[in-house]
């Protein structure tokens, strides 16, 4: 298990490979469909969103407040990424985005832009909203509540030993494009 | 009707925090098979927590608490109107608790108005029977998964799909491979031969609320049904696609008669975080059993 602290330096970032797991902290920033074409579209964001050397997740949580008004993350799974392989390239280098996490896996932009940029793609637990909660130890801020709504905001949270694994690497590697061409190779070996 | 009401809440908090014991024990049955150290494994290990965690806690097993499908089987002469209107104040309820997300957005102006209700939501299937037995089935079903399901046209020249049940069972492997691990598995099918492009996709789903370990009573299906989970298990495509030994926990099919100018093979795939409950409802709207 490697321990990842946000935010990240290239190096750290260049130095991880497909296959290892890792536990993160510091702050990341959900977004997902509604902010990624925001952002593509030319969309400003608030000084407040930190991305460069960040972290975007793809993630809509469930948020409540608790009784003394403050925010709380119930739950906090990712969402599938490969519907922002459109826009997710563009953002990691207009942004400097260090890392991806979400889950599913993305496409060959994605891919390129992560060895291009120095970036990783972070594959949490799809359906492990629970356990990745527990990892949320605070909420800091939330930005377009109101226009895009709760699943779609974008929550700035503080996380401490977040499990992922990295399955799309700095150095043009993806786990999805082998484990794909593997099982269609055993597939056509089967009909 | 606030007996119902609060059954109906109950009902929803259950099935969001509380995997079904046959999916769960499925699950242990897969984490015991994987390779030790593997990242199949971790990921496996995670879900174990997780599942805990979120009855522990009575807290969304996942943040995607989906698309909110009520089947009722009703005796004649239930008020289909009130039952809907309770089922729909039940699921305000519901997401005010936190037991479901704020999760249904105008496809039109993109507003999230934070209630889930609206057009489509919830949906409510009633089916009347001679009995006088009143009992509700809940599955929430999420995006991840409803996204990867499929519908196929026979015959597939590109699959060697024909119109027989070779064919089926090729165009069914082909979701299975097109979906890798994007509909968060180890996942279930469910499918449904024939019917048109509507009823196919919803036999499909109903298919879920068969629990993993019954037998399809058609023989033939029942052959097709093991002989899609072996070999997809043989994919190694494994869970959440890490590449592994569990790609599937179940394959179930339905078959519906079709028009000659039609053979649909519908496939809808449900994720490992498979949220389905039922209950059995006394006369005044009290729960008197858990269906699963």
């Amino acid at each position: 298990m490697i321990v990842l602290k946000a935010p990240f330096t290239e190096a750290s970032i260049r130095a991880l490979k497909v296959g290892d797991e890792v536990s993160l902290y510091g702050t990341v920033f959900t977004g997902r469909d509604a902010v990624h074409k925001y952002l593509h579209e030319g969309g400003a964001l608030s000084e407040a969103v930190r991305l460069r050397d960040g972290i975007i997740y793809h993630c809509g949580p469930v948020v409540m407040k608790d009784a003394s008004g403050a925010w709380k993350v119930t739950a906090a799974g990712p969402t599938t990424s490969i519907r922002e392989e459109p826009y997710q390239g563009q953002i990691i280098r207009d942004f400097g985005v260090r890392g991806v996490i979400g889950k599913g896996g993305m496409g060959e932009k994605t891919l390129a832009a992560c060895r291009e940029h120095g970036c990783v793609y972070l594959h949490a637990i799809g359906g492990a909203a629970q356990v990745l909660a527990e990892c949320v130890k605070a909420v800091r801020s939330v930005h377009f509540l109101e226009s895009f709504g709760s699943p779609e905001a974008i929550w700035e949270l503080e996380v401490e030993g977040f499990p992922a694994v990295v399955t799309m690497d700095a150095h043009g590697r993806s786990l999805h494009q082998e484990v794909f061409e593997a099982s269609k190779a055993a597939l056509e070996a089967r009909l | 009707m606030q007996a119902l009401f609060e059954s109906l809440v109950e009902l929803i908090r259950r099935t969001s925090a509380e995997i079904p014991e046959d999916v769960h024990r499925a699950l242990l049955a897969s984490l015991e098979r994987e390779k030790r150290g593997t990242i199949a494994e971790s990921a496996l290990k995670i879900i174990e927590r997780n599942i805990e965690l979120a009855k522990q806690k009575s807290q969304p097993i996942c943040q995607d608490t989906g698309s909110i499908l009520f089947y009722v089987e009703a005796p004649v002469g239930l008020d289909q109107i009130a039952f809907e209107e309770t089922a729909r104040a039940a699921v305000r309820e519901a997401t005010k608790r936190g037991y479901l997300r704020q999760n249904s957005v105008d496809s039109l102006t993109g507003v999230n108005d934070g209630t889930n209700v609206g057009p489509g939501s919830p949906v409510v299937h009633f089916h009347q029977h001679r009995g006088s037995e009143l009992s509700v089935r809940l599955m929430l079903k999420g995006g991840g998964c409803e996204n990867v399901g499929a519908q196929y046209s026979l015959p597939q020249e590109k699959l060697k799909a024909n119109r027989d049940l070779d064919g089926c069972r090729r165009v069914i492997l082909d979701a299975v491979l097109q979906a890798q691990g994007r509909g968060c598995g180890p996942g279930i099918l469910g499918v449904c031969i024939g019917g048109d492009r509507a009823t196919g996709y919803e036999a499909s789903k109903t298919q879920f609320l068969r629990t993993l370990g019954d037998a399809n009573p058609v023989p033939e299906l029942a052959r097709l049904e093991q002989e899609v989970l072996n070999t997809a298990n043989d994919l190694g495509i494994g869970p959440m696609g890490f590449s592994g030994r569990t790609t599937l926990l179940g394959v179930k099919v339905a078959v519906l008669n079709r028009l000659p100018a039609s053979f649909f093979v519908s496939v809808s795939y449900m994720c490992w975080a498979f949220r389905r409950q039922g209950v059995r409802l006394d006369e005044g709207g009290r729960i008197e059993s858990w269906l699963y």
